[in-house]
């Protein structure tokens, strides 16, 4: 209820409980001992940047400089992931590197989003996907003793799964057949869905039909269609998959993981591509990032990597089911 | 009237969904890291009562519903119409069988209820969570049985029938839950 008297101070408390944060600490600490057994170096990139994502499901939340270096107004974004400034690092030789870090999202809040929220991001040169998430698992492991049990996670394709769930295969199926599973199958679909895009008919039972009957435990879903390939490299053979994971534990969405692209010329292609589909859909066109592309023009070495949603790591270590009882003060008690 | 985006979407809110006037009960915000965000929505059918569950696309729009709920004094009846009045303005308005459905079995006349207009016209009624009325027929009370146990069924001045314990008598002012229906205890007039 909200208080009316006229007196009433605002809720000054945090979301998360005592308990909460010493285990928020702890796991914290557990992430780090994990990596520096491991060797992987701990860095901190710069949350504030001039160039932004492109990606046209992400959006980024704007700020400005002014003041010396910059007599006129510096426009700039906060960051949705460290991934770029991370890869400019790989490119400088780091190697393997880790990082925790706040991230921004405009339009996301709900039960499992606020719109700042702390990533889990590290890279792996010379693993492939596969072994980056035998550690995934192993950090799994080790960061939740004690608090849930982590059994090694199962694997199964983006295709097979779809196939198991809804029997349709999203490499050859028309998106008619997509429409009248959703139809028969949904509670309700949105009138405003395309009918030329398949991807957001895929988006909709994967939300809707595909992860509500996950398992319990940990689910890898791996090799994406390549229109969502995103960030990560595409295999032609046999079918045409974007090198892409994702990390669902009891249901929810904890990572997403890449075999990471490292050609300048297709990030490039990839980046025009995204801002012509704002551009359509009356988005803003984002500042492409120019040194992530001299830095792959340079040399990525070839990398796994993946980013780690931390509160909903919280959440599950402390069967929370709302994020703003996971953290010290959602967006709401700000 | 005014449309709704869904980053308004909230308990409470008033839309039209299908033509009928819905509220919303619960709303999910849904959305893959990379790919279309959805809102989820629990929404009650103002006019049936029914629960439903729809899915729209994030930044998806819909039309406001001009639902109103207020306090009223529930008049008289006369056989095809109720009638309510405002306590402050006097501002009367009549509503059909439908809309009173149940509610009426709960309601003497000069009884204060929440009424929900639609465009001005009274679309469903709500009583009081608790009312007191008093017992018009039952079976003779068994005098000193204060167990609780069994119980027996007893008619309300309003016509209602709630299970009673053994002891109550014809005559007997009792309180009851209008949510479940149950008997809560007698009244101390």
């Amino acid at each position: 209820m909200p208080r009316t008297e006229p007196d009433a101070r605002p809720d000054w408390r945090p979301g998360a409980d005592l308990e909460t944060l010493k285990l928020r600490a702890r796991l914290l600490a557990r992430v780090r001992a994990f990596f520096a057994d491991r060797g992987v170096l701990e860095v901190d990139t710069p949350i504030l940047g001039r160039a932004a994502t492109t990606d046209p499901a992400i959006e980024s939340l704007a700020t400005s400089y002014q003041g010396p270096g910059s007599p006129v107004v510096l426009p700039l974004h906060l960051h949705t992931s460290p991934e770029f400034c991370m890869k400019r690092l790989l490119a400088a030789g780091s190697g393997a590197i880790y990082q925790l870090s706040h991230v921004f999202r405009n339009g996301e809040s709900g039960r499992r989003h606020n719109p700042e929220f702390m990533l889990l991001e590290w890279y792996r040169p010379g693993f492939d996907p596969y072994a980056l998430t035998e550690e995934i698992d192993a950090l799994l492991a080790q960061v939740l003793d004690g608090y849930i049990a982590h059994q090694p996670a199962k694997r199964i394709t983006y295709q097979q799964w779809f196939m198991d769930e809804t029997g349709l295969d999203p490499w050859s199926d028309p998106l008619e057949a997509f429409r009248a599973f959703a139809g028969e199958h949904l509670a309700s679909v949105p009138d405003s869905l395309p009918d030329d895009e398949l991807d957001p008919w895929l988006y909709l039972l994967l939300t809707h039909w595909l992860e509500p009957r996950l398992p319990q435990g940990a689910v890898f879903v791996h090799d994406f269609p390549v229109s969502q390939a995103s960030l990560a490299r595409v295999r032609l053979q046999p079918l045409p998959v974007a090198e892409r994971f994702e990390l669902y534990v009891h249901g929810v969405e904890l990572a997403n993981g890449f075999h990471e692209l490292a050609d300048r010329q297709e990030q490039l292609r990839r980046f025009s591509q995204d801002n012509r589909v704002r551009q359509a859909c009356g988005q803003c066109i984002m500042p492409i990032d120019a040194r992530l592309l001299a830095a792959l023009e340079q040399g990525l070495p070839d990398t796994s990597g993946v980013a780690l949603g931390f509160d909903r790591l919280v959440m599950l270590a402390a069967g929370l089911a709302d994020i703003d009882s996971a953290m010290p003060f959602s967006l709401q008690r700000s | 009237m005014a449309t709704y985006s869904t980053n308004e979407f909230k308990g409470g809110l008033k839309i039209m969904l299908d033509g009928d006037p819905c509220s919303i009960i619960e709303n999910e915000f849904v959305k893959p890291g990379k790919g279309q965000a959805f809102n989820r929505v629990k929404i009650r059918n103002l006019k049936t009562g029914r629960v439903i569950e729809r899915t729209f696309k994030s930044g998806d729009s819909v039309e406001g519903a001009d639902v109103m709920e207020t306090d009223m004094q529930y008049l008289y009846s006369d056989g095809e119409f109720w009638h309510f009045m405002h306590p402050d303005t006097y501002e009367q308005v009549a509503a059909d069988a439908n809309a009173v459905a149940d509610a009426i079995k709960w309601l003497k006349e000069q009884d204060s209820c929440m009424v929900t207009l639609w465009n001005g016209v009274p679309i469903s009624v709500t009583p009081p969570n608790f009312v007191i009325l008093t017992v018009t027929e039952t079976d003779p009370g068994v005098r000193g049985d204060t167990s609780g146990g069994g119980g027996k069924p007893a008619t309300l001045e309003t016509g209602a029938v709630v299970r009673v314990p053994l002891f109550i008598d014809i005559g007997d002012v009792i309180k009851v839950d209008t949510r479940t229906g149950e008997y809560v205890g007698r009244a101390k007039d």
